[in-house]
């Protein structure tokens, strides 16, 4: 096997303190994070949600990310094989002072949300120049 | 007694871990109860025919390909990632790589009638069996 080959990442289940009313499982989406020069990225993998079904939201400073999944697609199956679980999806982020919360982007793209988190004006990096 | 939900995996997927740790401990090994490698694929039976749904979130269609033959399928692709070249990575979780996988089914497909959907990072195959394949009912004459 090439070092380069794919391994099956298992789905984390999400645990909360409170119990949920909704009778499905909330896995964690898996998350890349990663800064450009004028912005944060985040990007999480939410396999099956439709980008009509994706809610992000701010609230105290907390960046929310909530993927439902469709389950009608499911119906009337009759499962002969099976080898991962399907599930909502949901995760948090703190968000630190330098990120402007006005201005947060997302875009969804083959199950995959990215999301633009720009920088606030005095947190981008500047070159200073030696004279 | 409290109705449980309806979950249509979680009987299969205790019956199959229980099985899986009867064969194979997972003694160092990184996998919990997941066999089989990228990409993990979930088998429903429709009527006659089959549908595999393959989760592949991030891949580009292009960058998917697919072959039939008599009963088996390979998907094989690379899945990339994008980020522009001066990012400077906080966190990594998503695995990037090239992937190849061989499924058979157990039953002849028809291969021209195969139809594939990749949406939402999701890859549905709709596997119809061949019409050679099918049951006949056999009258008593």
């Amino acid at each position: 096997m090439s070092p380069q080959e794919l391994q099956v990442q298992q789905k984390q289940e999400l645990e909360r303190k409170e119990e949920r009313t909704v009778p499905a499982r909330t896995y964690i989406p898996t998350a890349d994070i990663y800064e450009t020069a004028d912005a944060l990225r985040i990007d999480l993998e939410m396999p099956g949600v439709d980008k009509s079904n994706v809610d992000v939201r701010v609230e105290d400073s907390v960046l929310t990310v909530d993927g439902k999944l469709d389950f009608s697609q499911y119906q009337g199956l009759q499962p002969l094989y099976t080898e991962y679980n399907i599930g909502h999806y949901s995760r948090s982020f703190r968000l630190s002072t330098k990120i402007d919360q006005g201005k947060i982007g997302a875009g969804m793209k083959d199950g995959v949300l990215s999301l633009t988190l720009p920088k606030v004006e005095h947190a981008k990096p500047k070159a200073i120049k030696v004279t | 007694m409290i109705p449980a939900f309806d979950d249509p995996f979680a009987a299969l997927f205790s019956l199959q871990k229980a099985l899986d740790a009867r064969l194979a401990s997972d003694w160092l090994q990184d996998a919990t109860a997941s066999r089989g490698p990228f990409p993990p694929i979930n088998v429903f039976q429709q009527g006659d025919d089959i549908l595999a749904v393959i989760e592949l979130p991030g891949v580009d269609k292009k960058k998917l390909s697919m072959e039939a033959k008599e009963n088996t399928i390979r998907i094989s692709g690379t899945k990339e990632s994008n980020y522009p070249e001066e990012a400077s990575v906080h966190r990594r979780e998503r695995a990037f790589g090239q992937f190849d996988r061989t499924i058979s089914i157990p039953i002849t497909l028809d291969p021209d009638k195969i139809k594939a959907e990749y949406r939402n990072g999701i890859l549905a195959l709709f596997l119809p069996r061949a019409e050679s394949d099918k049951p006949r009912s056999i009258k008593i004459a």
